[in-house]
């Protein structure tokens, strides 16, 4: 198996401007199960073989669809979040950037009387390779197989993974949870799904500055997962008080600091590896041969 | 975007929580009849966007108008932990009985706002939390809700047991609720929340920091903007779609994505060598943001050599090198220059940079040592 999504997931598409409906493309031909798209004013159109809906309500009802994927421009995407809660859907991706943190607060404040997930905002998405992508990773540098990988970045997850495939590890599912402060599901609840799934043997922790994410996902590795997990932090050469690109990436007041995550993880007994090709190393050292 | 404390005052003001009735000035003239307009003695503070100002000495009692003026030129100009101080604060100097703590800032772990108070206010509120952290009482914010009075009563009741105080100070806090709410804002505080002679409650300094993501629905908020020098590049940078960070090294670096860069300047050093930036150009090919981020990054006098690493997700390798091609003929580049392409299409991507004259690598340490050893060679040292 893989976490959150698999080769049954129904995805509808929010926001079908120039990066959702390219993107809605490129899913349909990773092999994702995209049932439709929601944008206000197209409702009654065809694309890419996909029907159009106005609001996420009518498209849910007529596609049966369970995870929907944000492209939604920042100042509205807080309300499409809650729109696609509010139509029941139970996994919310949003790839969106740029959203105001205090919506943010709301949104998972909302999300959380709904019972729906979020991936994101700010990220992009999540991959189980060989059966679903929801997001706009470059499907190719995937391969199914043994590895959980989270993140809180993109490129950099493309970076992380392209070692993990090179070395025939390959990966059950990867994730990026975001580059905001505040977001959807965080470290934590990604390393518990990961504990949970059959596919996954270990997993790969993606971190950098900002926050405390980090320190607190170590401290729940040790305390409750059986399963091997290294890490990668970035960030170290960063100066105290510049955001660097990621919202959310930012040392504020002497806490968020790489060297304070590199202490956490290490004293948590997880390994931290120094460059992106370590980490593949500390896989295989971690599983030992298996 | 972080407010200079006579801005923050201001907002405060707007949302009723009582200050200083002082002025914002720019010279020692100035400084001079603002005291004698508001009476003597007065407070002269320096306006940077920093802390520490007291300690450094950018912040001056003065009796006469003509001790304000003495003072005021003596800070203006001082460079208070690199920040150059060319505006001045004068506010009318109040008996202070006891100094308090209150501010609000997004929690990342509860997803919410909170709000802090302590007794032990004057001082670095971090430095509280770190030696004395009983002293401080959290209150999270539902943010649905909103702060309610009877939590800002029951924060202000722990720090006043005298009723007249604790009710004023409860109000405050209602109001410091709704400036942080109204003005989209990551962190406000009162340090110090000033107890007066008289009984009263007043804030007697003002710190806020603004949500840039949100400031595109603040168009009055974002006007205030102060930039310092280092910020006024990285806002050139950010109107031309590019985010980025001036550090001190010589290897200048170009990025996609905002992790992948971090990730190449950690690998930089690493390796012995130091970045000379964190540039993020996103997920675009266009040229001219090449051409942008490539200007940017030769107008540093410090850099001698240029490392791009772009891994191709979405964006392909073969737009990048396109752009990348484009951007070079428009540039008269005296930098030595090495490519780090990956991803989707990177042979298209690398046959055409090398149809181009340039050589490109496809792993990021193999890319990151060349450069290193073209900066240590001299690189493009410039006079």
């Amino acid at each position: 198996m893989s976490i959150l999504i698999d080769k049954d997931t129904r995805v509808i598409v929010q926001g079908l401007g120039r990066d959702g409906s390219f993107h809605a493309a490129q899913m349909l031909e990773y092999g994702t199960n995209v049932v439709g798209g929601v944008h206000p004013g197209r409702g009654g159109e065809t694309e890419s073989g996909f029907p159009v809906f106005n609001d996420c309500r009518a498209a849910v009802e007529s596609t049966g669809a369970d995870c929907s994927v944000l492209f939604v421009p920042a100042g509205f995407a807080a309300d499409a979040i809650m729109e696609a809660a509010d139509a029941g859907i139970g996994l919310v991706v949003a790839i969106s950037e740029g959203i105001p943190v205090l919506d943010m607060t709301r949104v998972t404040e909302v999300l959380q009387r709904k019972g729906t997930r979020l991936v994101g905002p700010n990220c992009p998405g999540l991959i189980s390779p060989g059966r679903c992508k929801v997001g706009i990773m470059p499907g190719a540098i995937f391969e199914e197989g043994r590895i959980g990988v989270v993140s809180r970045s993109g490129t950099l997850t493309y970076q992380v993974v392209r070692h993990v495939t090179d070395s025939d590890l390959g990966q059950s599912t990867a994730v990026g949870m975001g580059g905001d402060p505040v977001t959807g599901l965080g470290f934590i609840d990604y390393l518990e799904l990961f504990e949970k799934d059959d596919q996954t043997e270990a997993v790969v922790l993606v971190g950098e500055i900002g926050g405390t994410a980090e320190e607190r996902a170590a401290e729940f590795v040790k305390a409750s997962m059986s399963k091997p997990v290294v890490s990668f932090i970035v960030g170290r050469t960063a100066p105290p008080g510049k955001r660097m690109g990621h919202a959310g990436a930012i040392i504020s007041g002497g806490s968020g600091t790489a060297e304070a995550k590199v202490a956490a993880l290490t004293e948590n007994d997880v390994p931290v590896a120094d460059t992106t090709e370590q980490i593949v190393q500390l896989l295989q050292d971690e599983l030992g041969g298996r | 975007m972080k407010l200079e404390e006579f801005q923050a005052k201001k907002l405060f003001s707007r949302s009723g929580i009582p200050i200083p009735e002082g002025s914002m000035v720019t010279t020692a003239e100035e400084a001079r009849e603002t005291a004698g307009k508001i009476g003597c003695p007065v407070v002269v503070k320096a306006q940077v966007q920093t802390g520490g100002r007291g300690k450094a000495g950018g912040v001056k009692l003065a009796q006469s108008p003509e001790e304000a003026q003495q003072r005021a030129s003596e800070i203006l100009g001082m460079d208070i932990k690199g920040h150059k101080v060319k505006r001045l604060l004068v506010d009318p100097a109040v008996d202070i009985r006891g100094e308090l703590y209150a501010g609000i800032t997004v929690d990342r772990n509860k997803k919410a706002p909170v709000m802090m108070v302590s007794p032990a206010g004057g001082v670095d509120i971090e430095e509280v939390a770190r030696t004395t952290p009983e002293k401080i009482t959290f209150q999270r914010i539902d943010p649905l809700m909103g702060l309610q009075l009877f939590e800002a009563k029951r924060l202000a009741f722990g720090l006043f047991d005298e009723k007249k105080k604790a009710l004023a100070t409860a109000g405050i806090l209602t109001r410091l609720w709704s400036c942080f709410r109204d003005c989209d804002a990551s962190l406000a505080e009162i340090n110090p929340l000033a107890e007066l002679a008289d009984g009263g409650i007043i804030a007697l300094d003002a710190k806020i920091v603004l949500d840039d993501n949100a400031m595109y629905r603040h168009p009055d908020l974002k006007e205030m903007r102060l930039p310092t020098p280092d910020e006024e590049k990285e806002l050139l940078a950010k109107s031309k779609g590019l985010s980025y960070v001036q550090l001190e090294g010589e290897i200048g670096c170009m990025v996609n994505g905002a992790g992948l860069a971090m990730a190449t300047m950690d690998l930089i050093k690493h390796l012995g060598g130091r970045p000379a930036n964190f540039l993020d150009i996103g997920g675009s090919s266009n040229p001219q943001k090449v051409i942008d981020a490539m200007e940017l990054l030769v107008s540093d006098p410090n850099v001698r050599v240029i490392f791009i690493n772009v891994f191709g997700g979405i964006t392909r390798c073969d737009d990048v090198a396109n752009g990348l091609v484009e951007a070079l003929g428009q540039l008269e580049l005296d930098l030595p220059l090495v490519v780090r392409l990956t991803g989707t299409n990177e042979d298209q991507g690398r046959e055409i940079l090398a149809n181009a004259g340039i050589t490109a690598v496809t792993d990021m340490t193999e890319g990151a040592s060349k450069a290193l050893e073209l900066a240590s060679a001299g690189g493009g040292e410039r006079a």
